[in-house]
C-alpha cells in the first residue's frame, strides 16, 4: 500500500513530465533530432505535410481508441478503407454529371462504415466470437470483396472536383489536416465529456462490474465498432479523393497495424480500461515524424518497419516501468 | 495415543496488517484423522495452508516430527505433507494421468514415458476404487467427485505423511462422499495424519477421530470426537456478546413493498417466494452454493428466471435485465468487490457516479454536478481517500466498499439486495454498515441481505429465510434465533416448518 501511495505521489509532483505530457517531450525531442540532421524538417510545408500524412491512419486510430479501450480490437478496419474507397468512388461514377453526386457518394460511405461496425461489434457480442478473430475475419472478406469489384485493379474517378477534398488546402492548410484535428476534437469530447464515454472506459476497465452497475455492456460495445466504421468511412473519404482512385489491393494495407501501433505508443492499453484520444493523436505524430526523418535521411523504405517496431516496442517499455 | 507427525506452536497470522490467526497450538498424530470445524472466516483455511507450507506463519512455530521445520511449498513436498485446497488445481484440457504427474513427468531418455505414467496412474485409481477410470480421459470430462478424487490420486501416488483436505465434500454426493470416507481410511491405516475440514458436522462426526473448532482465529475446544455431540460443536463454533455490534431493530410488518412468486433460475434456485416489508431487512443465511447469490442475480435480471414472478409495491415488473431493475428502484450489490463491484482503475468520483451519469448529463456531463455528488458521498460516508480523482484501487477494501454502496445509494432505490456487504473489510467499516443499513431501513427502504456470517445475518436481520440447495427451507425470527439453531437448517439437520 505505502509503496503504491508513493508511485502515485510521484506521478503528481512529476507535472509536465507526466504521463500525459510524456509524448509532446518525445516529439519535441524528435523534432529538435530531425531538424538537426536536415534543417528542411523545421519549414512550416513539411510539418503541414507530417499532419497531411498523419490524418489518414490518425483518423482510424481515433476511431480504434474507444474500440481498444472498451476492451476490443479492430483489425478490419485497413480493408473496410479501401472498400468504402472504392463503394465510394463507384457511386460517384454512376452518378456522374449531377451536381449533388460527391456529398450523396460520401453519404453512402458513412452509411456502408457504420453499417459494417455494426456487424463486426454484432459478431463481437452477441456472436461471442473474440474480437481478434471476428475482425480477422471481415478484414478478410472486406479486401476479397474490394478484389473482385474492380477486378484486381483500381477503381477510378471520373470526377476530378473530388481531389479537392484530398488535395486541397484552406489557408495553405491541408483539408485533410483539418479533418483530423476537427475529428480529434469531436471524439476527445466524446469519449471524455459523455456518459459513452464514461461507459467505454467501465466497460473496457472491469466489465463484471460495468454489468452489474447495470450499464449495457453490448450496447456500449457495439457503438464502439460503429464509430470505428464511420472513422474508417473518414479516411477513405481522406485517401480515395488524395489520389481520386483507390487500388483494390494496396490501399488501406497495414493501416490497422500502424493505428494499433498509435493507439499503444500514446498509451492505450491492448487489453482495455486505459487510453485517450489525445495520446492516439501523438501517437500518431511521432510514427509520421519518424517515417519522415527516415525518408530525409535516406533510410531504406525497407527498414522503416524495423524503426518503427522498435518504437513500438519501446512505447510499451517505458510505460511499463512507470 | 500415536506420535505426534506434525505441530504448530503459537501460529498467528495477519494479512495486510489485520490478525486473523491468534496463538493457535495443534497437533496431528499417525493415523489420526483431525477435523476442523468453524464459522466461515473462523480461519480454518489459513491454518490449513500454514500447516500446508502455502502460507508462512506471521509468528510461532512448526514441528515436524518433532524437529522444527521452515514450511514452504518444496519443503511441505519433500516431507510428505500434501494439500488438497478448496478450489481444484486441475488443467482442464490434459488427460487423468497427465494431470497425476504434472511436473514430476517420468521420463525415458530425452522424451516422456507415457506407458509408465499410465500403469502407475491406472494402480493409483485402483486404489481409489476408481479402476474404471481410463488414465487418458480429459479431465475436463469427469464429474466434479472424479476431479476431486483424481487430486487426491494425484496426492497419494507420493508418499505422503500428513494430508491436509478443505472442504472436499462440498460437492459430493452421499454416495460420493462414502467412497471419499474409505479412501480416508486406508490411509489411515497405513498411517497418514489426515486434517480435515468441514462444515458438515455430521460427516465431522462420522469420519474424525479428533475435532478442533476455531472462532474468530482462535482455538476455542479441542476433543475426541467420541466426547462431543453435533449441539456441542455447534455451540463451540458460535457465541459471543452481539449487542453491541448491532444496531437496534425496528421491526414493522405493514406494508409489502417486494414479493418474489415461484422464483426458479435454472440449476440453481427453485421455486423461491417470499415477501419484503417496508422498512424491513430480510437475512438471507445458507450454505456456499445454496443458491441465494442466484436468486439475486434471478431478481435483477441477470440470469434468465424460469418460472416466477415479481411484484414491487404491487405491480408485476418484467425485470429482464440490471437496467431495467436499476429503473423500477431495485439494485445489487454483488458478492465480489474487486471482480465485480469496484473499477479498480478509475478515480473514486467516477465509481460513485457510474450508475446516475443521465442525472447530469445534457448530454455533456457537467463536472461540477459530478464533482458535488460524489463529494458529498464521500463525506457522509467517511470515505478515507486522497481525492476524489484518486483511483480506487488504492482505497481501503473497507473504503473501496464504501463506494460501491455510495454508487447505489445514489440510485435512491427502493429495495437493496446485498450480498456479502461485510466480507473482507475492517470490522470498524463493519459496524458503520450495520448502523447505515438500519438507518435507511428505518427511512423506509427495504432490505435483502445475503451473508455466510451467522452472527450478522442474526444480529441485523429482522426475519432470515435459511437456503439450503436452491430452495428456501426455512424463515427464523431474527430476534428469537440462535446461531445453532440457523447451523441446524443450514446444514440440513433440522427441517423445518416453512411459512412466508
Amino acid at each position: 500500500m505505502s509503496d503504491e501511495v508513493r508511485v502515485m505521489t510521484k506521478r503528481v509532483r512529476l507535472g509536465i513530465f507526466s504521463e500525459k505530457y510524456m509524448l509532446l517531450w518525445v516529439i519535441l525531442a524528435l523534432s529538435l533530432l530531425s531538424a538537426s540532421i536536415s534543417p528542411a524538417f523545421l519549414k512550416i510545408q513539411n510539418l503541414l505535410n507530417i499532419l497531411w500524412q498523419s490524418s489518414f491512419v490518425g483518423v482510424i486510430a481515433v476511431g480504434l481508441t474507444f474500440v481498444m479501450i472498451a476492451g476490443g480490437i479492430d483489425l478490419s478496419v485497413g480493408s473496410l478503407t479501401a472498400f468504402i474507397g472504392g463503394i465510394i468512388v463507384l457511386t460517384i461514377n454512376a452518378l456522374n454529371g449531377w451536381s449533388f453526386s460527391i456529398p450523396v457518394a460520401i453519404l453512402v460511405g458513412f452509411g456502408v462504415g457504420a453499417v459494417m461496425g455494426y456487424l463486426s461489434g454484432l459478431l463481437v457480442t452477441k456472436g461471442k466470437i473474440a474480437p481478434f478473430i471476428a475482425t480477422l475475419g471481415t478484414m478478410s472478406i472486406f479486401r476479397s470483396i474490394t478484389l473482385y469489384l474492380a477486378n484486381g485493379g483500381e477503381f477510378r474517378c471520373v470526377d476530378w472536383s473530388y481531389t479537392a477534398i484530398g488535395m486541397g488546402e484552406i489557408a495553405h492548410v491541408p483539408i485533410p489536416a483539418f479533418l483530423f484535428v476537427g475529428y480529434g476534437i469531436i471524439t476527445w469530447v466524446i469519449l471524455h465529456n459523455t456518459r459513452f464515454g464514461r461507459y467505454v472506459y467501465a466497460v473496457g476497465a472491469n466489465e463484471r462490474s460495468a454489468r452489474y452497475a447495470a450499464i449495457d455492456v453490448d450496447r456500449i460495445r457495439i457503438f464502439t465498432y460503429v464509430l470505428s466504421g464511420l472513422s474508417v468511412a473518414i479516411s477513405a473519404v481522406i485517401v480515395s479523393s488524395m489520389l481520386n482512385s483507390v487500388s483494390s489491393s494496396t490501399t488501406g494495407l497495414g493501416f490497422e497495424l500502424d493505428a494499433i501501433a498509435a493507439a499503444v505508443i500514446g498509451g492505450t492499453s491492448l487489453s482495455g480500461g486505459r487510453g485517450s484520444i489525445w495520446g492516439t493523436i501523438l501517437g500518431t505524430i511521432v510514427l509520421s515524424i519518424i517515417s519522415n526523418m527516415l525518408v530525409m535521411l535516406n533510410v531504406s523504405v525497407y527498414l522503416q518497419g524495423t524503426v518503427k517496431g522498435l518504437v513500438i516496442i519501446a512505447a510499451v517499455l517505458v510505460q511499463r516501468l512507470r | 495415543m500415536n506420535e505426534v507427525v506434525i505441530e504448530g506452536k503459537g501460529i498467528c497470522r495477519d494479512f495486510s496488517g489485520v490478525r486473523v490467526l491468534f496463538d493457535v497450538d495443534i497437533a496431528g498424530r499417525r493415523g489420526e484423522i483431525h477435523g476442523i470445524v468453524g464459522e466461515n472466516g473462523a480461519g480454518k483455511s489459513t491454518l490449513m495452508n500454514i500447516l500446508g507450507g502455502v502460507l508462512p506463519p506471521t509468528e510461532g512455530k512448526i514441528f515436524f516430527q518433532g524437529r522444527e521445520v521452515s514450511l514452504n511449498p518444496k519443503v511441505a513436498k519433500e516431507l510428505g505433507i500434501a494439500l488438497i485446497p478448496q478450489e481444484l488445481n486441475l488443467v482442464e484440457s490434459l488427460t487423468v494421468y497427465e494431470n497425476i504427474f504434472l511436473g514430476r513427468e517420468t521420463c525415458k531418455g530425452l522424451f516422456l514415458h507415457r506407458k509408465a505414467m499410465i500403469e502407475h496412474t491406472q494402480e493409483a485409481l485402483r486404489l481409489l476404487g476408481l479402476e474404471s477410470l481410463d488414465p487418458a480421459t480429459l479431465v475436463e470430462h469427469l464429474s466434479t467427485a472424479q476431479k476431486q478424487l483424481v487430486e487426491i490420486a494425484r496426492v497419494v501416488l507420493g508418499d505422503i505423511a500428513v494430508l491436509i483436505m478443505d472442504e472436499p465434500t462440498a460437492t459430493l454426493t452421499e454416495h460420493e462422499v462414502q467412497t471419499l470416507f474409505g479412501i480416508m481410511r486406508s490411509l489411515k491405516e497405513r498411517g497418514v495424519c489426515i486434517f480435515y475440514v468441514s462444515h458438515r458436522l455430521k460427516e465431522v462426526r462420522e469420519i474424525c477421530d479428533r475435532v478442533t473448532v476455531l472462532r474468530d482465529g482462535r482455538v476455542v475446544a479441542s476433543y475426541p470426537t467420541q466426547c462431543v455431540t453435533e449441539e456441542d460443536i455447534a455451540r463451540f463454533m458460535v457465541g459471543r456478546s452481539l449487542d453491541t455490534v448491532f444496531p437496534p431493530r425496528d421491526t414493522r410488518k405493514d406494508e409489502v413493498v417486494l414479493e418474489v412468486r415461484h422464483l426458479t433460475v435454472e440449476n440453481a434456485v427453485h421455486d423461491v417466494s417470499f415477501t419484503l416489508y417496508r422498512g424491513e431487512v430480510l437475512g438471507f443465511a445458507g450454505l456456499v452454493g445454496s443458491g441465494r447469490s442466484e436468486m439475486a442475480e434471478g431478481i435483477i435480471g441477470l440470469r434468465k428466471k424460469k418460472h416466477g414472478e415479481i411484484l414491487l409495491e404491487g405491480k408485476r415488473l418484467d425485470i429482464r435485465s440490471p437496467q431495467d431493475a436499476k429503473y423500477h428502484g431495485i439494485v445489487y450489490l454483488p458478492e465480489e468487490r474487486k471482480s465485480s463491484g469496484i473499477i479498480a482503475s478509475m478515480p473514486v468520483r467516477e465509481n460513485i457516479t457510474l450508475m446516475v451519469l443521465e442525472r447530469f448529463a445534457h448530454p455533456f456531463l457537467d463536472r461540477k454536478r459530478e464533482v458535488d455528488i460524489a463529494a458529498h458521498r464521500v463525506r457522509e460516508l467517511h470515505i478515507r481517500c486522497k481525492n476524489l480523482d484518486e483511483p480506487v484501487e488504492f482505497l481501503s477494501g473497507g473504503n473501496q466498499q464504501k463506494v460501491v454502496f455510495a454508487r447505489l445509494m445514489e440510485v435512491q432505490p427502493k429495495v437493496y439486495i446485498l450480498d456479502e456487504p461485510t466480507r473482507g473489510i475492517d470490522v470498524g467499516t463493519k459496524h458503520y454498515i450495520y448502523h447505515l443499513i438500519r438507518d435507511l431501513a428505518r427511512a423506509g427502504l427495504s432490505f435483502i441481505v445475503i451473508s455466510s456470517d451467522l452472527p450478522e445475518v442474526i444480529g441485523l436481520c429482522d426475519r432470515i429465510a435459511v437456503m439450503r440447495e436452491g430452495r428456501i427451507v426455512a424463515f427464523l425470527d431474527g430476534g428469537s434465533t440462535s446461531e445453532e439453531e440457523v447451523i441446524l437448517y443450514i446444514t440440513g439437520l433440522r427441517k423445518g416448518a416453512v411459512y412466508a
